[in-house]
């Protein structure tokens, strides 16, 4: 069924540091490895390796300037399905293939039955679903539902493959409707946001924004005064008054 | 956004089937001779099921097109295929009945002209409801295609009186002429209105990183064009977009408006202006999908 279910009390989802991504794609392609041999269909590629690679990918990281001048920054952007509250993609789709789990909030396709039809692709305003082009059915983030309650993982397993992957702890995977979870408690200290809220689709992934800079005194510091200055003592004091002497 | 074949084909010629059947339904083609009305409702089915099944041809799973017309309570898409089937099913209980008994009360008639009316008005919410293309959230969207439905409907109940040689009178041929003038009409006013629509979104909504100052795209994640750009990223008509228009205007709305006016009655000369009517419409259709740009293109550095 395509309605949406009641919000549930549990919404599983990812929060985003954007201060402490690098951009190294590194859940990009474990996203990849473990979702081309998971649920569903594999994720194939096209021609990949002639001159314009294609394929389906469920996670995808851009990169930003924001800023000018000696304030810009670079931020590297991973983006992938923000399991939206009010997910329109599950909405438009005509045959029910497009599902949000109750239980969890999840949004998932039902590869059996989706008809390849693309609406769901043109309702997200994210980019979040993508055509698999040897399948012809929609692909998306799943969440890795095949890891998080799979109890044949090690416990530091049970994670999405992105969020395992992450060398740089990037990535934070919990419950976003509890608000004593550890991600509800990062998204309030740290001020998570939701991406194009006025597209009114209540994500339940948060991004944190990059820390603000740390402001260096701006004097020019010499080091030859920093030298001349310098006052020893010990043995280099005894050093010092020897040579002085001598002198 | 890819203007796809399959769509425009069938936004258009399913538009025109069900434009011609509710002028049908409603009396403007004496159908007594049971010849005439077979003919004729066939023809006016299979334009509609041509349409349908054309916008199957995009489709992954063509195979299992049935299952589409199972979410009717919350997909505009599947509320079109259910719509269309019943009006399908109205239309051939119409022809039958039409048979045996005569011509239907007039309230059933009407029941299904409204019920054609809707099908064509679903179809048009299958765009006008995404709020990822601000330029097809508009209200006056399904009004295009409604009216684009009725004047090619119209324009069609023209060729088919003068092919089964019945009396085209002076004002059916100065409301054809009224109807297709205010449909283009709408289309101009949609166009100035609905293209300066802004989608509210930009890369600072987007990435949430616009309190850091101006925000742009360094780095696309892929180094060759993906699925979205390829579905949502096009752009090659936006440059041409007021020549199309002015060729749409001209093929579509003066050419025909103009054969009427001057050389009516004629079979071949009211066919030819159908068909140029339905070429403008194509034009239009096209413009509709390649100058739609969809608020994911901003995460590829395109200015909103």
């Amino acid at each position: 069924m395509t309605s949406l279910p009641e919000p549930s009390a549990i919404k599983l989802g990812l929060v985003i540091d954007l201060d402490i991504c690098v951009g190294c794609q590194a859940c990009v392609v474990n996203c990849k490895e473990w979702n081309t041999s998971g649920y569903g269909a594999p994720l194939s590629d096209e021609n990949a390796y002639g001159e314009n690679p294609s394929g389906a990918w469920l996670n995808r990281v851009h990169a930003y300037e924001a800023g000018t001048g000696a304030d810009a920054r670079t931020v590297h952007f991973p983006k992938s399905c923000l399991h939206c509250e009010d997910a329109p993609c599950v909405k438009v789709c005509p045959t029910g293939a497009s599902f949000k789990r109750a239980e969890d909030g999840i949004v998932l396709v039902n590869e059996e039955w989706c008809i390849g039809c693309g609406l769901c692709a043109w309702s997200c305003p994210y980019g979040a679903r993508e055509m698999d082009p040897s399948e012809g059915v929609m692909k998306k983030c799943t969440l890795c539902v095949d890891r998080i309650y799979n109890a044949n993982l090690p416990a530091e397993d049970q994670v999405p493959a992105c969020v395992r992957t992450c060398p740089t702890n990037a990535r934070h995977f919990g419950d976003l409707g509890d608000p004593g979870s550890d991600v509800s408690r990062l998204v309030a200290a740290r001020g998570g946001f939701d991406l194009m809220p006025e597209q009114n689709t209540k994500p339940v992934n948060k991004y944190l924004p990059p820390r603000p800079r740390r402001v260096a005194d701006d004097t020019p510091v010499s080091l030859l005064a920093m030298a001349e200055d310098a006052t020893p003592s010990g043995f280099w004091k005894w050093v010092d008054s020897t040579l002085e002497r001598l002198g | 956004m890819r203007p796809a074949w399959s769509i425009i084909f069938f936004t258009s010629i399913s538009g025109l089937g069900f434009g011609l059947a509710a002028w049908l339904v409603l009396g403007f083609v004496d159908l007594t001779n049971p010849e005439h009305l077979l003919v004729v409702g066939v023809a006016t089915m299979a334009l509609i099921i041509a349409g349908l099944l054309s916008s199957t041809f995009h489709l992954g799973h063509p195979e299992r097109a049935w299952r589409a017309l199972t979410q009717w309570r919350s997909s505009w898409l599947s509320r079109e295929g259910v719509l269309a089937v019943l009006a399908l099913i109205a239309m051939a209980v119409w022809g039958l009945y039409y048979i045996r008994h005569g011509t239907p009360p007039f309230w059933a008639s009407g029941l299904i002209a409204v019920l054609l009316a809707l099908t064509v008005y679903a179809t048009s919410m299958i765009y006008a409801s995404l709020h990822t293309v601000a330029r097809w959230h508009h209200p006056l969207t399904p009004v295009c295609y409604l009216m684009f439905a009725a004047s090619s409907g119209l324009m069609a109940v023209l060729s088919v009186l003068a092919v089964l040689g019945q009396k085209i009178g002076a004002p059916l041929l100065l409301a054809t002429i009224l109807m297709v003038a205010s449909a283009w009409g709408v289309k101009i006013i949609w166009w100035q209105l609905a293209g300066a629509v802004g989608s509210g979104s930009s890369l600072a909504t987007a990435t949430g990183l616009g309190d850091l100052g101006p925000v742009r795209s360094i780095m696309p994640p892929h180094t060759s064009e993906n699925y979205l750009q390829h579905e949502m990223g096009f752009v090659v008509a936006r440059k041409h977009a007021a020549q199309l228009r002015a060729i749409a205007l001209l093929v579509g709305g003066v050419l025909p408006m103009a054969a009427l006016f001057l050389l009516a009655a004629a079979p071949l000369v009211l066919t030819m202006a159908l068909a140029a009517h339905m070429a403008g419409i194509f034009i239009e259709r096209w413009l509709f999908f390649a100058e739609a740009k969809h608020s994911v293109t901003i995460y590829y550095g395109d200015a909103h």
